[in-house]
């Protein structure tokens, strides 16, 4: 681990100021960022502790939403009344992720910035053009098995790792951030992760000294809320693909289709279109090939995940089944 | 005084059942248990001593070739830096089990992504990681083009255990049925909980290491070995084993280079392995390519028997992964042929993980017995029944206690398993295909040489004491449980000290022979206090009946008065004998599986398991019970989810942390069952006994296998059975 100098922020000012000096980075549960500081992957010359910032709290907006903290733990956001009762979706995926111990720890803007668990990233000795920009890409004629169908680079084929983030982006939840000199923005958490590009080093679009502060839900959608995690074994493993959806019916017809997929790409993937081919016809197992040719269309597999591309359509289809009572 | 007992015959004593205490057997609860779950039982990092230094181990970034130099002044100018170890006698990769003398040393030889070639000592262990991570060094390495990496490729050499009888080619050719198929089983690691550990002091004249080992008795012929010392200068404290399953029977090399720092710095010095390490330079098993053939005449009675294995190997390791072990006796057919080949390749030592050989070779065995018991439209389990051979078929030895039947039957029963005609995907529960299947398993029985020293105090207690370990597996407890049978004692009042060096030379944990060839070694030095005892007392010694610390009779007398106020003490020394050239031995068992296919996803669960065990006598049917769990635990990752990946251009472990290398976890285990079939083995060992630490992994993969198929009809050739491979493999 590298020698850095650790600085408690006393307020989010602080928070961002602290951040934008030097080669700073938050630290929230430390669950992801401390494995990597230990395996010198991340190697900041400072850490700073937001844990003291008064935003572990989750709370209903004016508008029926709900804003969720940045520090609220992955378990206080998944056995929240309101999360269960109104976004399940949410609570779902992040109860399909890791394990009781690490959610106790894991806060929601630590989950939200987890970084791949690409092969080649974590370990130092290996080309990576994500943690040593320059140096190659160990996965693409390496051990492909856990990465990325859709939206890759010949840089970088990572994927996003995480559940929660999947179930947000179905959400269309909102991410806000705070910034030095105390401005302040909102970023969809459909455009909060990038796709790797020629700048695999930049997970998503936050810019050195900004914190995420809270993630804030719209108000609840009526449907069946699904979050569907396809695993090698049944708990404490990434998803080899992920599915989170809400579909809602009236009169035999589709008339909403919220989907987010994970494990297939460099963020948790959406596309507008698949909504729009299924909204307004009656579901059939036809329609349900129709959008996952939508979402598979441009998808391509580098030998060891090939079988991603038949799994993600054969898991979009056993949700949209299941959310829709149509047998297979 | 030591008595020797060497079994070249059966022994038919039976001393155990002799006892009078009534306490062999039962569930008794492991005596150092409560020390574990507290927190207070010492593993070997957790000693304390004063001005403890502590040491990383570098390792090789590259997979073959030559470190040229190492820039220490650097890494002595870094913060805490005390020395960097880079002495030639430093270990390269692990001793095997059994070995007895050092492994591979120049360290600066590369063989290996990964192997430890220096250790940087500093004062505290985040000041030494760090100092290890910056240590400049420099290297010749080969090119990886050049560097065989891929069994498939590269060159073979023939490995022990191939043999031939009749003609196998023509018994296919002519059998009413037959069947041959090609599998292939991914490497794997140990897994065990606690990394490799030890910490070393030198007092200037004899070195002190407490290690977490699984045979000091070897370990320490190892130590002395690589470190040019004498055994007397040597001592391994070994008392608790936080889980070896293999990778810790032979020295590694923590143990070399901590010992090294100690004896350079004058200090005390630790090395515990990062998990990282221990996944890149610890034993993998190997991975394996099988075929199997084999031939039934109309009644499905094999005619003919042939299992062809290629397992690898770095250059220069003797070690090849016996896959073909259980093969060689556990079904009939007159015209056999068995071969193992193991191809050269540069991948970290393989080595023994929990039931090498059987492991990997009963499960692919197994799935092929099921192929064959399709294609003959008989039964699995009637297919089995009907091929349990008289006699060892390649050797013509008869067998010692044969217990395939017993279980194969009995399991069955308990189990439900429907003996009708199989058909695949006959039930569908929603989503999930469900199935059933069985497996045979076996396991070859090993004992070892073992010394234990018992004795008996006035107040009626006794001590027990051996350099034999306990891994996890419940020597602790049986040994008290022995003790306290033969001598009369509540086991409260028995206290057994293990892993110590200073102790007699017990067999170490491995092979399933521990608690056979210690548990041996504690009767025969109990029988010969008994024949003390009763000699004191004038009577015959097979009328003494010892009890609750007294002799018992028409007038019970105390043992401090038989002893006058003083002690007994003896050494039991056994020794097995060359009763392995009259009989095959094996533990055997039978394993029957229901799993759940998602018929979208390719995701298998098993929804309840059940293995039946027959190892001769059970020495506590708990832990023995525990063995068979968790060695059922394992059947579940080898058949659904545990492989090593090796990165294809350089050959380094990609997945070595236990995050991506996926043991089942609670979720995947459910309710399993365990049914001991129990019986007598006088030829086994002198406890009646035969091994079972591994038995209860050795098939049972191929029952979840065999499952797979009969729930959703993909018929796999390939371990694990992730969901990609069964999804490509299932029909629509
Ligand atoms: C073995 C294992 C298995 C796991 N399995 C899963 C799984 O199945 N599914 C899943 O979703 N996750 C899984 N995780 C990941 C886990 O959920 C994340 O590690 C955790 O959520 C990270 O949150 P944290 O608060 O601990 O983040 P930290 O480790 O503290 O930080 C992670 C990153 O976020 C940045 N950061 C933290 N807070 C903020 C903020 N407020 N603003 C801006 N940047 C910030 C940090 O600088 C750092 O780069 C697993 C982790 C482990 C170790
Ligand atoms: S896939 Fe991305 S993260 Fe992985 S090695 Fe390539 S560049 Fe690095």
């Amino acid at each position: 681990m590298k020698p850095f100098d650790l600085q408690r922020a006393d307020s989010l000012t602080h928070a961002s100021q602290l951040c934008s000096e030097r080669n700073a980075k938050p630290i929230g549960g430390g669950a992801n960022l401390v494995d990597l500081l230990k395996l010198e992957v991340e190697r900041p010359d400072r850490l700073v502790d937001i844990n003291r910032l008064p935003i572990a709290g989750i709370e209903r907006m004016d508008d029926g939403g709900l804003r969720i903290g940045a520090l609220a733990s992955n378990t206080a956001v998944a056995v929240d009344d309101d999360v269960r009762s109104q976004w399940p979706v949410l609570s779902r995926a992040i109860l399909a992720g890791a394990t009781q111990q690490l959610r106790n720890r894991a806060t929601t803007g630590g989950n939200l910035c987890q970084r791949t668990r690409c092969y080649y990233f974590t370990n130092i000795d290996q080309p990576c053009n994500k943690r040593a920009p320059g140096s190659g890409c160990g996965a693409i004629d390496g051990v492909a098995r856990l990465h990325a169908v859709l939206g890759t680079s010949d840089q970088c084929i990572a994927t996003y790792p995480g559940d929660m983030a999947v179930a947000l982006s179905a959400l269309d939840a909102q991410v806000e951030i705070a910034s030095a000199n105390d401005r302040h923005r909102t970023v969809p958490v459909r455009e909060f992760h990038r796709l790797p590009g020629d700048t695999p080093w930049k997970d998503n679009v936050l810019e050195q000294g900004e914190v995420i502060t809270a993630v804030t839900l719209p108000k609840p959608v009526s449907g069946r809320q699904i979050y569907r995690k396809v695993r090698e074994r049944s708990s404490y493993a990434f998803a080899l693909v992920s599915v989170a959806a809400i579909i809602d019916m009236a009169d035999g017809l589709i008339t909403r289709a919220d989907l987010a997929f994970g494990g297939l790409a460099h963020k948790p993937w959406h596309d507008p279109r698949i909504a729009e081919a299924l909204i307004g016809k009656s579901p059939h197992e036809a329609l349900f090939d129709k959008a996952a040719d939508i979402l598979l269309e441009d998808a391509q597999g580098y030998g060891e995940n090939d079988f991603k591309i038949p799994l993600a359509l054969r898991t979009l289809k056993a949700v949209l089944a299941e959310a829709t009572g149509v047998q297979l | 005084m030591t008595v020797h007992f060497k079994q070249d015959e059966p022994d038919t004593r039976n001393l155990l059942d002799q006892g009078s205490q009534g306490v062999i057997g039962t569930a008794m609860s492991r005596p150092e248990g409560l020390a574990k779950v507290t927190g207070t039982a010492p593993y070997s990092a957790e000693y304390r001593f004063d001005d403890c230094l502590v040491g990383v181990l570098v390792t090789a970034p590259f997979t073959k070739g030559r470190i040229t130099g190492i820039d220490k002044e650097t890494a002595l100018a870094m913060d805490g830096v005390v020395a960097v170890i880079d002495d030639s006698r430093m270990t390269a990769r692990p001793a095997q089990g059994g070995a007895g003398e050092a492994p591979q040393q120049s360290p600066r030889q590369i063989c290996y992504y990964g192997q430890p070639f220096a250790l940087v000592v500093a004062t505290s262990f985040e000041k030494a990681r760090h100092a290890a991570k910056h240590l400049p060094f420099s290297y010749e390495a080969d090119d990886v083009s050049d560097i065989p990496l891929d069994p498939e490729t590269a060159e073979t050499e023939a490995g022990d255990g191939g043999m031939q009888a009749g003609d196998l080619a023509h018994a296919m050719a002519t059998a009413e049925h037959a069947v041959d198929v090609s599998y292939t089983t991914m490497g794997h690691a140990s897994a065990a909980m606690e990394p490799h550990a030890a910490i070393a002091q030198w007092d200037g004249g004899r070195l002190t290491v407490h290690a977490s080992l699984q045979m000091p008795n070897y370990n320490i012929s190892e130590l002395a070995d690589a470190l040019d010392l004498t055994e007397d200068k040597v001592r391994i404290v070994s008392r608790y084993v936080g889980g070896g399953f293999g990778s810790k029977l032979g020295l590694s090399e923590e143990t070399t280079a901590a010992a090294l720092a100690a004896m350079e710095l004058g200090k005390p010095v630790k090395v515990v392995m990062s998990r990282q390490q221990v996944f890149q330079s610890i034993m993998r098993r190997s991975e394996s390519s099988q075929r199997v053939r084999l031939a039934v005449d109309a009644e499905g009675r094999l005619t003919g028997f042939g299992h062809e294995a290629r397992v690898s190997n770095l250059p220069g390791e003797e070690f090849a992964e016996p896959v073909l072990q259980s093969s060689a006796f556990l079904y009939a057919g007159e015209n056999r042929l068995l071969a193992l080949d193991v191809a050269r390749i540069h991948q970290m030592t393989a080595g023994s993980v929990r039931a090498p050989g059987e492991a990997i070779g009963m499960p692919v065995l197994e799935a092929a017995m099921d192929c064959l018991a399709e294609e003959a439209g008989i039964d699995p389990v009637e297919l089995r029944l009907r091929n349990i051979p008289e006699k060892d078929p390649g050797k013509g030895l008869p067998f010692t206690t044969h217990e395939l039947a017993d279980c194969l039957k009995k399991g069955a029963e308990a189990f439900g398993w429907d003996s009708g005609p199989r058909k695949p995907r006959q039930n569908r529960d929603g989503e999930w295909w469900i199935g059933t299947g069985m497996a045979s398993a076996a396991r070859v029985h090993n004992v070892a040489e073992a010394k234990a020293r018992v004795t008996l105090n006035a107040d009626g207690t006794a001590r027990v004491q051996s350099d034999m370990t306990d891994i996890g597996t419940g020597t602790y407890a049986i040994l008290t449980q022995i003790a306290a049978e033969m001598l009369g004692l509540d086991p409260a009042n028995v206290m057994v000290e293990l892993g110590d060096t200073d102790f007699p030379r017990g067999p170490g944990s491995g092979g399933s022979w521990g608690a056979v060839s210690i548990g041996s070694a504690v009767v025969i030095a109990c029988d010969a206090i008994r024949q003390s005892l009763a000699k004191k007392a004038g009577i015959d010694a097979d009328d003494l009946k010892l009890k609750d610390g007294k002799l018992q009779g028409s007038q019970p007398r105390s043992l401090s008065e038989l002893l006058d106020g003083g002690n007994m003490s003896e050494e039991g020394h056994y020794e097995p004998g060359d009763i392995s050239d009259d009989y095959t031995s094996s533990s055997f068992g039978a394993f029957f599986a229901q799993v759940r296919v998602n018929r979208h996803t390719g995701e298998t669960r098993v929804d309840r398991m059940l293995g039946a065990f027959g190892f001769g006598r059970v020495l506590n049917e708990k832990t023995a019970r525990s063995q068979c769990l968790g060695g059922m635990v394992w059947c579940i990752g080898s058949a659904l989810t545990e492989a090593l990946h090796f990165d294809p251009v350089d050959g380094h472990l990609v997945n070595c942390d236990l995050a991506e290398y996926h043991v089942p976890v609670h979720r995947d285990v459910p309710d399993l069952e365990v049914m001991l079939v129990e019986s007598r083995d006088p030829a086994a060992s002198a406890v009646q006994g035969k091994g079972v630490g591994e038995l209860g992994m050795c098939g049972g993969a191929g029952a979840i296998a065999n499952a797979v198929y009969n729930a959703c009809g993909a018929r796999l050739f390939e371990f694990p059975m992730t969901p990609d491979k069964v999804l490509a493999d299932m029909p629509d």
